[in-house]
């Protein structure tokens, strides 16, 4: 471990600002990918559930 | 019988499970990986003599980039089969593994800035290596847009595939530029012919992340799939059968 303290470890040797804009860019992009891809999922499988259970109301209806 | 055994999971219907089941084991590996990668990549990995701190930029840097072109690949390996074999799946899985593709080219893009800033004292520069991997986002890009723009699924996976094949041309560009022509950037860290110019432990860390994001990129690309398998399937009876027994 080579870090003093964790003032020292967020600094980077004075590369912080680099260092963690590129390591939380690229965190943020793998959290909110895997989000919008669920959220997605989830909402076409509801509008898509909605659909087919007006479809089977319908064929039931005299 | 082997044959035969592959084809059945080429069925969107009995892919859409096996695909739900898969997805938590990559997570899993995903997850593995990634704790094992950032760990080297802060605690491990040494100071390095010449660029500080700084240069730990590269285990996201360097993963970020083989999976912008892999994924490429094998989008265009799927986009490829679709076209010779007319199976529904293929066309799916390119468009499901477009975006992630994307996003790596553009964390490729965005980390290799940040690096280039502090090392080179620019965030750009028209390089072969930069440009053809700016290339590379344009033509995820106008993949995306391509296949979007068409309604029919079929005309689109085939207008996809025909992007995506021609597009592969550049994925030798990239990996060879800096070979090809005098480029800013440097050469390949990492070579299958010759020993790695690097610490073992700086490559056990680059290739940690680079597997983490593997994971990812499997994992998000199944889930997305699905989305897409319940879309286009949405006629058929397997799938008002899973949505309205569920519900």
């Amino acid at each position: 471990m080579h870090w003093n303290s964790f003032s020292d470890f967020i600094a980077m040797g004075g590369h912080g600002l680099y260092v963690w804009g590129a390591f939380g860019v690229t965190a943020l992009a793998m959290i909110l990918e895997p989000w919008l891809v669920i959220r997605r999922h989830r909402a076409v499988r509801e509008r898509l559930a909605r659909q087919l259970r007006a479809e089977a109301r319908l064929e039931q209806a005299p | 019988m082997r044959m035969i055994h592959w084809f059945k999971f080429s069925a969107p219907s009995t892919f859409y499970p096996l695909a739900g089941k898969l997805i938590p084991w990559f997570w899993a590996l995903f997850a593995g990986f990634a704790l094992a990668g950032l760990w080297i990549s802060f605690f491990v990995a040494p100071t390095d003599f010449q660029q500080g701190e700084g240069y730990r930029i590269i285990f996201i840097h360097v993963g970020a980039s083989w999976m912008s072109m892999f994924i490429y690949l094998v989008m265009a390996f799927w986009a490829g089969m679709g076209l010779a074999f007319n199976t529904r799946l293929s066309g799916m899985m390119a468009q499901a593994l477009a975006p992630t593709g994307a996003l790596f080219a553009f964390i490729s893009l965005w980390t290799g800035a940040l690096w280039g800033k502090p090392m080179w004292g620019t965030w750009w520069v028209w390089d072969a290596r930069l440009t053809s991997e700016l290339i590379l986002l344009f033509l995820y890009i106008g993949f995306i847009a391509l296949t979007r723009a068409i309604d029919d699924s079929r005309r689109s996976d085939k207008a996809g595939a025909i992007l995506a094949l021609v597009g592969v041309v550049n994925i030798p560009i990239i990996y060879f530029s800096v070979k090809w022509w005098n480029t800013l950037h440097q050469g390949a860290s990492v070579s299958l012919t010759r020993a790695p110019a690097m610490a073992s432990i700086m490559l056990w860390g680059m290739l940690f992340s680079a597997f983490a994001m593997w994971m990812y990129a499997v994992a998000v690309a199944l889930m997305r799939v699905r989305t897409i398998i319940l879309e286009r399937e949405r006629h058929t009876d397997w799938v008002r059968e899973l949505l309205l027994d569920r519900s």
